[in-house]
């Protein structure tokens, strides 16, 4: 029977403890980076952000335009209470944007 | 110090051992673990992210808006009441704004015209927001032609495009002069969509609110405040939505944890009861299944954040786009901004890895004080 190789110098050098242990201090400094990562990209997007502000002084805007399906949830801040039932006083609110966007309710905190 | 070292690592050496030698039944729980981290940590570092720029970019949204009621509704609001309320102690300036909606049938999408209190484009021609230019495949120079109120087309030159840096507030925007404005929606001169006010102590906003009330009975004052609360409630409202669906699979995934950390099968009993023959002592086979524990969910919380954090931030959060653009053809291009908030990451931490590990440890201390020849039968 021939000899049987000898394993990797690697493999051989460390466990199996080692290996996953290596992995996961990989894994921890992943996730220290995105910290690091999060930190340097939002202080260069500052300016864009501050741009946008700007932007939104500037024309007196109120409201993202993240949800333009419908007029009350494109400006959430600006709908009236009842927007969402207009049509038709039992009709229930349609949109997708509907069952995301909370319900005004008269009185409570917004 | 160094033999306990030593003796935890023979033990992570064996558990290791242990989990290879039942390899698909670890790697499916891994990946369901995995998953469900990814989501979790996906939907909290999305609406995070979103929650904070709202708050800074509406920052400079103005600071107390009126607007008049007509039977519970939103009306337009005339020129005179500016004057009305103009004289209230602590209002430094004030001016009506205008701005409306406008279904476009050609592509299905509602724009947001607006007039801006300053630099407006001269008549005939419009600035727009580049999500709008994408849709309708429109350049600086081409023209922009929608039926107006009267039933007549009116067509724009489109003079310049809004900032694409700027898509999240001005995606739909389209940017037109006064006398536009009135002429395409039929709205006499002296009347608003509604009224500004700036108020010089940002202490005496609510008081002046106050007294715009009073002032104006039928009007609705809308502070920056609320404005942000509102955003405030929108991502909360949709976190804790997207918490509600994902409920179920959680669920499911917490019985089939449970049921796979606390359940032992007859080999994991056999195999404890010979570790206990052959001179293991219980805390022994406690430290070992509970670095199988570790190894799981610790493994499953770093794979699964590590990809949440590509996923919204490097991906522009690709699988959340559907449910924000619900029916809406306009949608901005836009990136998150990482703001992370550690606290969230420790409370994932703590609600995905410790549960986890700690119901492993029950059935393990149960199994190990039993007798070892009773346990191997």
């Amino acid at each position: 029977m021939p000899p049987k190789p000898p394993p990797a110098r690697a493999a051989r050098a460390l466990p199996r403890s080692g290996r996953f242990l290596l992995a996961i201090g990989l894994a921890l400094l992943a996730f220290a980076a995105t910290f690091a990562d999060a930190a340097l990209r939002s202080r260069a997007e500052a300016p864009r952000i501050a741009a946008r502000a700007e932007l939104v002084g500037a024309l007196g805007l109120t409201d993202l335009s993240l949800f333009t399906e419908a007029r009350y949830t494109r400006h959430p801040s600006q709908a009236d209470l009842h927007s969402a039932f207009q049509d038709h006083p039992l009709a229930l609110e349609h949109f997708p944007t509907g069952s995301l966007v909370p319900p005004m309710v008269p009185g409570a905190p917004r | 110090m160094r033999t306990w070292l030593r003796r935890q690592r023979y033990l992570l050496d064996y558990s290791l051992g242990a989990m290879a030698r039942r390899p698909g039944k670890h790697l499916a729980l891994l990946l369901v673990y995995t998953l469900i981290v990814f989501l979790l940590a996906s939907v909290m570092l999305f609406t995070h992210s979103l929650q904070r720029e709202a708050r800074l970019v509406l920052a400079e949204s103005p600071e107390l808006i009126v607007q008049r009621m007509v039977a519970g509704r939103h009306d337009l609001i005339p020129g005179e009441h500016l004057e009305r309320i103009a004289g209230i102690r602590g209002v430094q300036g004030s001016y009506g704004r205008l701005w409306g909606y406008f279904y476009d049938p050609a592509v299905r999408a509602n724009y947001t015209l607006l007039v801006p209190p300053n630099d407006a484009p001269a008549a005939g021609e419009i600035r727009i927001g580049t999500a709008l230019a994408r849709t309708r495949g429109l350049a600086i120079g081409d023209y922009l032609s929608l039926r107006a109120a009267s039933g007549e087309p009116f067509a724009w030159r489109v003079a310049g495009l809004i900032a694409s840096d700027s898509e999240l507030v001005s995606a739909d925007l389209v940017l037109m002069a006064e006398e536009d404005f009135r002429r395409f929606f039929a709205i006499a001169p002296g009347l608003y969509t509604d009224l500004v006010l700036n108020v010089r102590n940002p202490r005496e906003v609510q008081t002046v609110a106050e007294k715009v009330s009073l002032a104006l009975p039928d009007s609705r004052p809308i502070l920056r405040e609320e404005i942000l609360r509102t955003y405030d409630a929108v991502f909360g409202w949709r976190q804790g939505v997207v918490f509600v669906l994902l409920a179920g699979a959680i669920l499911a995934f917490a019985i089939f944890a449970w049921d796979r950390a606390s359940g032992l099968s007859g080999e994991e009993r056999r195999e404890i009861g010979i570790l206990k023959a052959i001179g293991w002592e219980t805390g022994d086979v406690l430290r070992m299944k509970l670095w199988e524990g570790a190894v799981l969910s610790l493994t499953a919380f770093l794979l699964g954040y590590l990809l949440a954090y590509g996923h919204v931030f490097y991906a522009s959060a690709a699988l959340f786009e559907p449910v924000l653009k619900g029916w809406a053809v306009l949608y901005p291009a836009f990136n998150p901004v990482p703001f992370v908030d550690g606290l969230q990451v420790a409370t994932l931490f703590f609600f995905t890895v410790f549960p986890y590990t700690a119901a492993t440890l029950v059935p393990i201390w149960s199994a190990a004080i039993t007798d070892p020849d009773s346990v191997m039968r």
